[in-house]
């Protein structure tokens, strides 16, 4: 016979419950498994968010046993030993629409008020940009870029709940990018959006962001890069 | 709106300034540190008495000049993280907290460099 996992589920809005259930514990089966077989099975009114079940949309990013965790890419083996439980709940400094389901709209409004996207200068009759793979500025463009907006640095970080202004790291890991992005021509515009304690300064170099985030991506690295470059420009006059 | 999205941007501006200045102070900090240590372990390996401290620093001006620094270094370092304090953990507002950065500031520096002068005069 099949051994069983207790998985406790967030249930409600911001106020709510953990509700138990009883699931038939599996090899190789991930948090997005279990929770999807409590929704089909045992609670239809579950919600949940996911899409792509492989670690590319980033939708599916829950508080595992206390941790932000991308669920699609988890096994259960790897956060709840045979025997342990598993507790699942939205994440953390988001709105929570309902049960596992979080408003993520603060987020990404955050990534556009840190200028987040790219703005060219460049027109159809100018040649193409010729960037050098190995450029540092390329290589720190890089680092950053596989980003999938998951928010799981985002739940991660206390200076997020400290400061529910503060832009956050996916957005400030964005904007680095793009201040590395050479083709770029909004960038006076995009230091001044992440200068101060809005931005990448409230920062306090916890690294929780980078060590939660399911990429690899380093925002620490990319918020102290900011810093320095915002530091200098301010000092110098440039802002 | 667009006056607070100015008064925003100019708030960050100011607060990025600020954060250099703490930085460029923290590295003459690191060095003052361990100068300071440095010299208070070899100085007092053997035991050293009130006395004898004032006999070495008395006219020393070299001295004077190097806790000038570390206590000026002081005055610049300690109230941008004073004020980040206030903000973060008192939800003191803008004003307040440079306020009480810049009161900070004064005590440090009128106490430091009181200190030097009165070992070195």
């Amino acid at each position: 016979m099949a051994s069983s996992l207790t998985v406790k589920i967030w249930r409600g809005t911001n106020e709510g419950a953990f509700s138990r259930y009883d699931v038939p514990r599996q090899g190789a089966q991930t948090v997005l498994d279990v929770v999807t077989y409590v929704q089909r099975f045992l609670e239809p009114s579950l919600s949940y968010r996911f899409a792509c079940r492989v670690g590319m949309c980033g939708s599916c990013a829950m508080t595992v046993n206390g941790k932000a965790r991308w669920t699609c890419r988890t096994h259960v083996a790897k956060v709840a030993a045979e025997g342990e439980e598993l507790e699942i709940a939205p994440l953390s400094n988001l709105p929570v629409i309902k049960d596992l389901a979080t408003d993520m709209t603060e987020f990404f409004d955050k990534w556009a008020r840190a200028r987040g996207s790219f703005q060219g200068k460049a027109t159809r009759h100018d040649d193409f940009a010729r960037v050098a793979p190995a450029s540092p500025e390329r290589a720190a463009a890089n680092a950053g870029i596989e980003c999938i907006g998951c928010a799981v640095c985002y739940a991660s970080c206390d200076v997020v709940a400290w400061r529910p202004e503060f832009l956050g790291p996916a957005a400030l890991n964005r904007a680095w990018t793009l201040v590395n992005d050479v083709r770029d021509d909004a960038q006076t515009d995009r230091l001044r959006a992440v200068a101060g304690d809005a931005g990448c300064h409230a920062c306090h170099t916890q690294g929780s962001c980078t060590e939660r985030c399911p990429k690899q991506i380093a925002p620490t690295l990319a918020i102290a890069g900011l810093k320095r470059k915002v530091g200098r420009a301010a000092v110098r006059g440039e802002l | 709106m667009k006056s607070s999205h100015t008064t925003a941007i100019a708030q960050g501006i100011a607060q990025a300034r600020r954060w250099y200045w703490q930085r460029i102070s923290a590295m003459v900090l690191a060095l003052c540190v361990v100068v300071h240590l440095a010299v208070l372990i070899y100085a007092t390996r053997g035991g050293l008495s009130a006395t004898e401290i004032l006999g070495r620093t008395r006219g020393n001006w070299a001295f004077a000049a190097f806790y000038a620094v570390f206590v000026v270094a002081c005055a610049v370092h300690v109230p941008v993280g004073l004020a980040n304090i206030g903000r973060e953990w008192f939800g003191l507002g803008e004003t307040a907290a440079l306020w009480l950065a810049r009161a900070f500031a004064l005590l440090l520096l009128v106490m430091g460099l009181r200190a030097v002068w009165a070992v070195v005069s």
